[in-house]
């Protein structure tokens, strides 16, 4: 790897994404044992490890730009909330299958389309990373589209629930797009992409999905989640004190 | 070690080595007919293995580098690495077609090299596969993801058996 200044922005940017594939691949492995089918159990199970794999990768390329020797497994379990740079999308409650539904597919054609354009990132290894794991979103994205219209164009119950999700979830997909200096620092260096022009692109990307469910997309509403800078919702300490209990208890184990 | 001569393995041995390390998953196929392997070189005090993970998360990632390591140390192949890395990203165009043969005799259906490149539509109309068992197409598919995130879950309706698909990637 070559030796080159880093700037600050881009390592937030790496733990950002990094951090938002732990968070929701944590969340995902709590339907191990518990979906409403077999086949479902497996999904669940499959997209987790694939999230937690990727964060693997973004996690341990984070700790080599920030030149701290701090390593994937201490940058996943032993930070504080605070620290934790992830979309408060990711950290939300799974609630029912519906909701786990919903918020994948509003997530996986996100990732779909960031990964597409990371791919020719001006830093090679995020673009290996993204070359690698668009093969993976692509498959949650189809996996969870299956699913948005399944639900809700289904029955009475299953478009209540659904409907009641993309309520629920939508004025959160605003953080997705929300530009931070750290994304204007990393969009003028070539690492990431503007906002703006994906933002255009994901919404030509679930419209048509959502209209075929026969759901409603509500109004963009003044709430504003801060999980870029930080700022956590109630739901996160709950994760984050099961996920890293074994590292706070044990510190230093491996496997 | 006085006047022990280091016989070590050539690249092209290494290879033949290689060809009989199995897949963990799925042990009718080795790591170098899925494709991972990409590259042996000769050092100087041994063995430099280059590897490409399938998925991202795959659990079989690390036994496979240890296997790797284990059959070539034990075949005399001195100091050996294996070096994960992750560009160009594995494709089921690299499982070679006598691995594919294999995959379809041991019940699961190949993938069907058409690999997706580039932009894809967002729905996924299933193909209709060829059963692995009996042969017919009239399949359906039950999940995107089967036994391992490689794989997806179908059943044929002509004999009523259930089997996995590798998915293109």
């Amino acid at each position: 790897m070559t030796q080159q200044m880093t700037s600050p922005e881009h390592i937030e940017y790496v733990l950002r994404l990094g951090d938002n594939a732990l968070i929701l691949g944590q969340r995902l492995s709590e339907w191990c044992g518990h979906a409403p089918v077999l086949e479902e159990d497996m999904a669940l199970a499959n997209m987790s490890l694939d999230l937690i794999g990727q964060a693997r990768m973004l996690l341990t390329h984070a700790g080599r730009l920030e030149g701290r020797g701090r390593d994937e497994d201490q940058l996943a379990f032993l930070r504080t909330e605070p620290n934790y740079r992830n979309l408060t999308l990711c950290e939300l409650p799974n609630q029912d299958f519906g909701r786990t539904m919903v918020r994948n597919f509003l997530y996986s054609s996100f990732q779909k389309l960031l990964w597409e354009r990371l791919m020719t990132s001006s830093d090679a290894e995020l673009a290996a990373i993204a070359a690698k794991s668009i093969k993976e979103a692509r498959y949650h994205a189809q996996h969870s589209g299956d699913w948005v219209i399944r639900l809700g164009d289904g029955t009475a119950d299953s478009h209540a629930r659904a409907q009641g999700a993309l309520d629920y979830l939508w004025p959160y997909t605003a953080e997705f797009f929300a530009t931070t200096p750290v994304d204007d620092a990393v969009a003028a260096a070539g690492v990431g992409p503007v906002w703006s022009e994906l933002e255009t692109a994901w919404e030509a990307l679930v419209m048509p999905v959502l209209a075929e469910a026969t759901l409603t997309v509500p109004a963009r509403t003044p709430f504003r989640s801060y999980g870029k800078f930080g700022r956590h919702s109630e739901h996160m300490g709950h994760l984050l004190a099961e996920m890293q209990i074994m590292q706070r208890t044990y510190p230093g184990a491996q496997w | 070690m006085s006047g022990a001569t280091t016989a070590m393995l050539t690249e092209a041995r290494a290879w033949q080595v290689l060809e009989a390390v199995p897949d963990p998953e799925i042990p009718v196929i080795s790591v170098t007919e899925l494709g991972i392997v990409r590259e042996v070189v000769a050092t100087a005090t041994g063995l430099r293995v280059v590897v490409t993970p399938t998925y991202s998360g795959c659990p079989a990632t690390e036994v496979i580098a240890q296997s790797i390591r284990d059959a070539l140390v034990a075949a005399g192949g001195g100091d050996v690495t294996v070096e994960t890395r992750l560009a160009p990203a594995w494709t089921t165009d690299w499982i070679t077609e006598p691995a594919k043969e294999k995959l379809r005799a041991y019940g699961i259906a190949p993938p069907g090299g058409d690999a997706p490149v580039g932009p894809q539509p967002i729905r996924f109309v299933p193909k209709k596969l060829a059963c692995p068992r009996c042969g017919s197409t009239d399949s359906v598919r039950l999940s995107e993801f089967g036994s391992t995130a490689c794989k997806a879950l179908y059943r044929c309706r002509s004999c009523l058996e259930p089997f996995e698909y590798f998915k293109p990637i």
